[in-house]
């Protein structure tokens, strides 16, 4: 089930490499949506798209790599398809297997739009799955990440991960739920769940997991904003999909800032703010705006997406990090609390209130909170104790931090700050 | 096209009016049920539905041995049962979830939406 060629990207070297991680890259979904389409299933489209890409690894370095890498993928897929379903088709079955060959049927258009990414995002976001199978679903098809990336990312083990995924496949099969976007009356509430597993998604190329793996994910940042643009596309008056994009694109722009050329994680207090990407922090910017413009014209209270987007926009709009409006950031985060009171948020409105109150109020915002087994709880904790200069205490929050965060970028920078901590 | 069999699940203790606490609101819910019936008629999806009589009413035969053994009551116990049912056959599990939200409100009960094994998944099932 665990894709046998996916994940090349993370191998370093030769231009065949390079191809290869760029073909999954810009792939992977459009092969696995194509092939889904065509022989109506997700399970068989994603071993057969898997296939095709190990088959890639094994032959491009030999053969060249092909003129139209894309096309290529997707003939092999279905030639793996088609001789999979020729194994298990009953001798009778001609006429299926004609019609598999010929794929002369045209795709239905029933959807909204005709993108078979879109389709497949929508299939594996669909409100008949869990929360977590949509995730797992979403991060495997149109993500292409392999079980154990995804397992690392939820804190799942690996079998477990691996029967969630295999059981939302079962489900999709034997409960016929259709391939499609939805139509148009349907869509404001299928959309929301989709935004959710975007959100998922972008946050794990943001913050990447694995210890061989580069700590941005750029390929997944990437497909999320490419995702949520279609999606906004669809949905053009949705606050919650601007806002989204927008706290999306705010994010993305200080990528280039966050990584130091040691791979040192870098906060944002301390990013060269001249690295971020303006043309992102403008698109941005003025997102931000129109859904705050769209609330003060009367529209729905902004969700927790523009609320995030707000705050990011606070953030990116100062020239330097002395210049923040700290109070704007907490009075955001108070109505982001209301909005949605996890443990996560609070902790995050805990760093702002830091900055307005004082590393002395934070913390005992922060040792209430329980999030014993989250890394940014015990940073967050260890950076405030820091700063009340409790360095002995600070330097066991470090160390379980450092144990429990997967992205390599903040390991090391979490490593030397529990190194700048004098003997105490 | 496939089959989906949309269960509604009652209390196991009834009123007189079966799940219903007056006989107004069976009477409404049973004809909101009756004009859902026949738009599924209308659209082409009924198959068949009707309404259990009182779960006390049930008995379960194991046939295994030599002779049937034969127990008065359900086959579960439990605080709800099976009250109800329709079998509905449509295009996919949207249309299904539709249907059951729109019958649902009509029965005033939640509605369990399940399908059916299909002809392939029979096959499946041999070949496997």
């Amino acid at each position: 089930m665990t894709a046998p060629g996916s994940r090349v990207g993370s191998r370093v070297g030769s231009r065949v490499d390079d191809a290869i991680s760029r073909a999954h890259r810009d792939e992977w979904a459009r092969v696995v949506a194509t092939l889904t389409r065509r022989f109506g299933d997700l399970g068989t489209a994603e071993d057969a798209t898997a296939e095709a890409f190990a088959t890639a690894v094994e032959r491009w370095p030999k053969d060249g790599v092909p003129a139209s890498p894309g096309a290529w993928l997707t003939t092999t897929a279905s030639r793996k398809a088609i001789d999979r379903i020729r194994r298990e088709a009953r001798r009778d079955d001609k006429h299926e297997e004609a019609r598999l060959l010929f794929d002369d049927d045209p795709p239905t258009p029933r959807g909204a739009i005709e993108d078979d990414r879109l389709r497949l995002l929508f299939t594996c976001c669909h409100p008949a799955l869990s929360s977590d199978a949509r995730v797992a679903l979403t991060l495997r098809m149109v993500g292409g990440l392999t079980v154990p990336e995804i397992a690392r990312a939820f804190l799942v083990q690996e079998p477990a991960m691996g029967q969630r995924i295999t059981r939302a496949k079962a489900k999709i099969r034997a409960a016929h739920i259709p391939y499609r976007v939805p139509a148009r009356e349907d869509l404001p509430a299928r959309v929301d769940g989709v935004l959710a597993v975007l959100f998922l998604v972008f946050n794990e190329g943001y913050l990447a997991t694995g210890p061989g793996t580069d700590p941005l994910r750029g390929d997944l940042t990437a497909e999320a904003i490419r995702l949520a643009r279609l999606v906004r596309e669809l949905l053009p008056d949705h606050g919650e999909t601007t806002g989204l994009l927008a706290l999306m694109l705010l994010t993305e722009a200080r990528a280039a800032a966050r990584v130091s050329t040691s791979g040192e994680l870098v906060t944002l207090e301390e990013q060269d703010r001249s690295a971020w990407d303006r043309a992102l922090v403008d698109e941005g910017h003025a997102l931000a705006r129109s859904t705050l413009a769209a609330v003060a014209a009367g529209g729905p209270p902004p969700g927790r997406y523009q609320l995030l987007a707000a705050i990011n926009a606070v953030h990116t709009d100062a020239r330097e990090a002395r210049d923040t409006d700290w109070s704007q950031v907490v009075a955001l985060y108070d109505r982001l609390v209301r909005t949605d009171p996890t443990p996560i948020v609070a902790l995050n409105r805990a760093v702002a209130v830091a900055e307005v109150d004082g590393p002395e109020v934070a913390l005992a915002l922060v040792d209430r909170l329980p999030l014993d087994g989250y890394h940014a709880f015990h940073a967050t904790r260890a950076e405030l104790l820091r700063r009340l200069g409790r360095s002995r205490e600070a330097r066991g929050a470090y160390s379980r931090a450092i144990d429990l965060a997967g992205n390599s970028a903040e390991t090391a920078y979490l490593a030397r700050r529990r190194g700048q901590l004098g003997a105490g | 096209m496939p089959k989906y069999l949309l269960s509604v699940y009652g209390p196991a203790e009834r009123t007189p009016y079966g799940a219903y606490p007056t006989k107004e609101a069976m009477l409404e819910s049973f004809a909101d049920t009756g004009a859902f019936n026949d738009q599924l008629v209308a659209d082409g999806y009924f198959v068949f539905a009707d309404g259990l009589a009182e779960v006390s009413t049930a008995t379960v035969v194991d046939g295994h041995g030599e002779q049937p053994v034969l127990t008065d009551g359900p086959y579960l116990e439990a605080k709800e049962h099976l009250g109800g049912f329709w079998i509905v056959e449509v295009p996919d599990l949207d249309v299904a979830l539709r249907l059951a939200a729109e019958g649902s409100k009509a029965c005033r009960g939640k509605v369990e939406v399940r399908p059916f094994e299909t002809a392939e998944s029979f096959q499946a099932l041999l070949d496997s």
